[in-house]
């Protein structure tokens, strides 16, 4: 039995997801640590925007079974019989995270214009320029990060967000890394790894270099995104396309 | 002439004597032999050994690899023994290798109950030995009595239940006649204790609660209303160390429980996160130190207490030296447990200082919540179970850090469920993706770093770090001719200068250093281990 935190009941109403009944008061924090449960244990079947599975809609509200938190909470985790949905091994408190997640996830969904994917794809290949930086499924530079899974590792708003305003989030393995070496030349990369002693990175060129930080004047990382914002440079029918591009970048 | 050196390898090896009460209590005085977890029964981790120096150190060269069939974390620190290295496999095979050469000699192996549940890893830190026996604690709360020489089992007996959580990942500590063990589990809601038994038939000497019962000094700090006592935690994974001449036996303790939510258990939660000095042969309680009274923060006190002797203000002084989870550095008076010193040698934010008695006085708002609070050290602490060390010779006491590491600690009511994890919350980390393993890709010196820290023990000052990119789990290994030898989570084995801190030479080991380096010396070359990744790996200078 989970001794309820909050006793107020706060009734929510989302958008197209009738009258959702959520007894607990979530807090940032809370959601926070739902996202990275629901990253590691629910992702792989119900995609990162909940609307993978038939009439299983999670992300937007839309439960097959059960609609309080504790409900929700049971069927994460005691799996549901007969159902691919096995039993989890999440502990009370942190499946209650995963629903307070879902309940931020159906409270913030439902603000992107759909696109059309494969004006999307025309759109990244070509006007976009987005292959000198990024790779899909082996077209494209590898100096930004390979998309080819992207679909199935953000969400939707996410991928919106870091077409308009790259510096939002950068994900700290994607951060950019400069050197500077004795003799003055300065190489950019992506930082791949490092050690007390050395560092390994992708450079702009492609090319896995490594480097002895002995040897090195000095090594930081660049502050902002090298990606250029696509807020003023793409119309927002065109975004919502790219959007539903890389949305649909499932991997192999 | 072949035949009259084999008779004499015949003799050499018939020499190998068992391991005495006073070959234990003296063995700072066989330096070729590595008798105890470590080393010496005052925990120093010094070694007289002096054919490496600071000088040759760059001439080691790896000599053997024993690779376990073990996929766990190789926690283990060997023990030599004439020529025999005894150490675990984890979670619990003592295997018998030739220190010469890395081939085994014989295997013992326990499959432990499925019902065992550590905490965090099925592994084992070592074993003991006294006589021709080696003493094993399993992670199913056994203690097992094993002959040095062939592998088989004495005794065997079951000192706690492992479906409640109870669980055992140190190694023994062999006094007198009795062995002594004491129990993980504070993350289950165990109710702790330290317990010595018989060497020669297991029979329990004396039993000490790391929680006292009702009518018992101390209890009165656990609620009078609940039972709360009764599944308190206050677990012992980490081997102590004795001073023969106060008689005393000297353990740390693990964090109360529920963890992370102190509400069910208002009061200083004695003797949690304390260390107690124990009369070996009764057990009782001489005296005890609480590092952090009603911690809410999983600052387990269980490092390894050192213990030197050293001038005082003046004077010389029985001294125990203590580098806690919790930040702060301590030295203690060991016969009396007076508070010398107490001084962080890490960012600390929960408390800003101590009282006259040494209490610490907490920082108002510094505790957990629903939100999470930011707090340093963070969970895994300044420093954790890996041990330090203290070089009479330099006088320097060494730890490794965890430098400028935080965590968001979030409270969470749980209710208490016999064999069930008991946490009440949890650290959420700071750093992005969590404690780094494998790849460090995302690291920023800003975001914390692993270090050796070397502190004048009568100041509690830092004379100097060795900075690592990535943090360490490593353990430190100090010698006479001045070395200083470590490891870290970047898989790199390594000797600094311990007067300064200056890298002198360093190995790949391909894989993260989660024990403490011991040297041993056989046939006239110094040898020094380490486990690392799945293997334990050796090095000597070059021929």
């Amino acid at each position: 039995m989970w001794p309820v935190r909050v006793c107020t009941l706060m009734f929510i109403l989302v958008a197209g997801a009738g009258t959702v009944l959520a007894q607990h008061e979530f807090t940032p924090a809370d959601i926070e640590a739902g996202r990275q449960q629901y990253a590691n244990t629910c992702q792989r079947c119900h995609g990162p925007d909940g609307d993978l599975i038939k009439d299983a809609d999670i992300g937007h509200g839309k439960f097959r079974r059960g609609s309080t938190d504790d409900d929700l909470a049971r069927i994460i985790r005691n799996g549901i019989e007969g159902t691919p949905m096995a039993e989890t091994n999440i502990s009370a408190p942190n499946a209650l995270t995963i629903v307070a997640y879902l309940r931020s996830m159906a409270t913030a969904a439902g603000t992107i214009a759909s696109g059309d994917a494969a004006r999307g794809k025309t759109i990244f290949e070509g006007k976009g320029g987005c292959t000198s930086c990024h790779r899909v499924l082996g077209n494209g530079s590898r100096v930004g990060p390979d998309l080819s899974q992207i679909g199935g590792a953000r969400r939707t708003l996410e991928l919106q967000r870091s077409l308009v305003d790259p510096d939002a989030e950068i994900v700290p393995a994607n951060r950019t890394l400069k050197v500077v070496t004795r003799d003055g030349a300065t190489v950019t990369g992506r930082l791949l790894n490092q050690d007390s002693f050395t560092l390994q990175l992708l450079d702009s060129r492609e090319q896995l270099r490594s480097f002895s930080k002995s040897n090195l004047r000095e090594f930081s990382f660049v502050a902002n995104s090298t990606m250029p914002s696509y807020k003023d440079k793409l119309s927002s029918q065109e975004l919502a396309d790219v959007v539903s591009y890389l949305a649909s970048l499932k991997g192999l | 002439m072949k035949r009259a050196l084999f008779l004499i390898v015949l003799i050499a090896t018939s020499l190998q004597a068992q391991v005495s009460n006073d070959r234990l209590l003296k063995s700072n005085q066989e330096p070729q032999n590595w008798l105890t977890y470590s080393g010496h029964y005052n925990a120093q981790r010094y070694s007289a050994l002096s054919q490496i120096t600071p000088e040759n150190v760059k001439n080691l060269e790896q000599q053997w690899i024993f690779q376990a069939r073990s996929l766990e974390k190789f926690e283990a620190t060997p023990l030599v023994v004439d020529g025999i290295m005894y150490t675990v496999q984890a979670p619990n095979d003592v295997v018998a290798l030739d220190a010469a050469t890395g081939r085994i000699f014989w295997t013992y192996s326990w499959t432990p109950e499925s019902a065992a549940r550590p905490c965090c890893g099925r592994v084992n830190r070592g074993v003991a030995v006294l006589g021709d026996t080696l003493f094993m604690a399993t992670i199913d709360a056994r203690l097992i009595a094993i002959d040095a020489r062939n592998g088989r089992p004495l005794w065997n007996i079951q000192i706690a239940p492992p479906e409640k959580g109870y669980a055992m990942t140190l190694a023994p500590l062999v006094m007198k006649d009795k062995v002594i063990v004491g129990t993980a589990g504070g993350e289950y809601g165990i109710r702790g204790f330290i317990a010595a038994y018989d060497v020669k038939t297991g029979k329990e000497a004396w039993k000490f609660y790391t929680i006292p019962g009702p009518g018992e000094p101390g209890h009165e700090t656990w609620p009078a209303d609940s039972n709360a006592w009764e599944h308190g935690g206050a677990s012992v994974w980490v081997t102590g160390s004795y001073d023969p001449d106060l008689n005393l036996t000297y353990w740390g303790i693990g964090n109360p429980g529920p963890d992370w939510n102190g509400d069910p258990r208002p009061g200083d939660n004695l003797y949690s996160c304390s260390v107690v000095a124990l009369d070996v042969d009764t057990g009782k309680l001489k005296w005890y130190y609480q590092f952090s009274p009603h911690d809410e923060f999983d600052y387990d006190s269980t490092q390894v207490p050192v213990l030197a002797d050293i001038q005082w203000q003046g004077s010389p002084r029985k001294v125990m030296l203590w580098a806690n989870r919790n930040g702060f550095f301590y030295v203690l008076d060991r016969a009396t447990g007076q508070f010398l010193l107490g001084k962080p040698f890490v960012e600390v934010n929960w408390a800003s200082g101590f009282d006259a008695k040494g209490r610490p006085q907490r920082v108002p708002g510094m505790t957990p919540n629903n939100q999470g609070t930011l707090i340093l050290p963070g969970n895994q602490g300044g420093t954790n179970w890996y041990n330090p060390s203290f070089s009479p010779r330099t006088g320097l006491f060494y730890i490794p850090t965890w430098a400028n590491y935080s965590s968001l600690y979030v409270k969470q009511e749980q209710e208490f469920v016999e064999g069930r994890t008991y946490g009440g919350g949890g650290p959420r980390n700071t750093v992005p993706q969590g404690i780094r393993t494998t790849v460090n890709n995302f690291a920023k010196e800003d975001e914390g770093y692993g270090a050796i820290r070397a502190l004048d023990p009568h100041t509690g000052e830092m004379k100097w770090q060795f900075k690592m990119t990535d943090v360490t789990d490593a353990g430190i290994l100090t010698t006479a001719s001045n070395l200083l030898f470590s490891g870290g989570r970047e898989g790199y084995f390594y000797a600094l200068d311990a007067r300064d801190g200056k890298l002198l030479w360093r190995a790949n080991v391909g894989g993260r250093v989660i024990s403490g380096p011991m040297t041993f010396s056989l046939n006239g070359r110094q040898y020094v281990a380490i486990a690392a990744g799945n293997s334990l790996f050796t090095f000597a200078l070059r021929q």
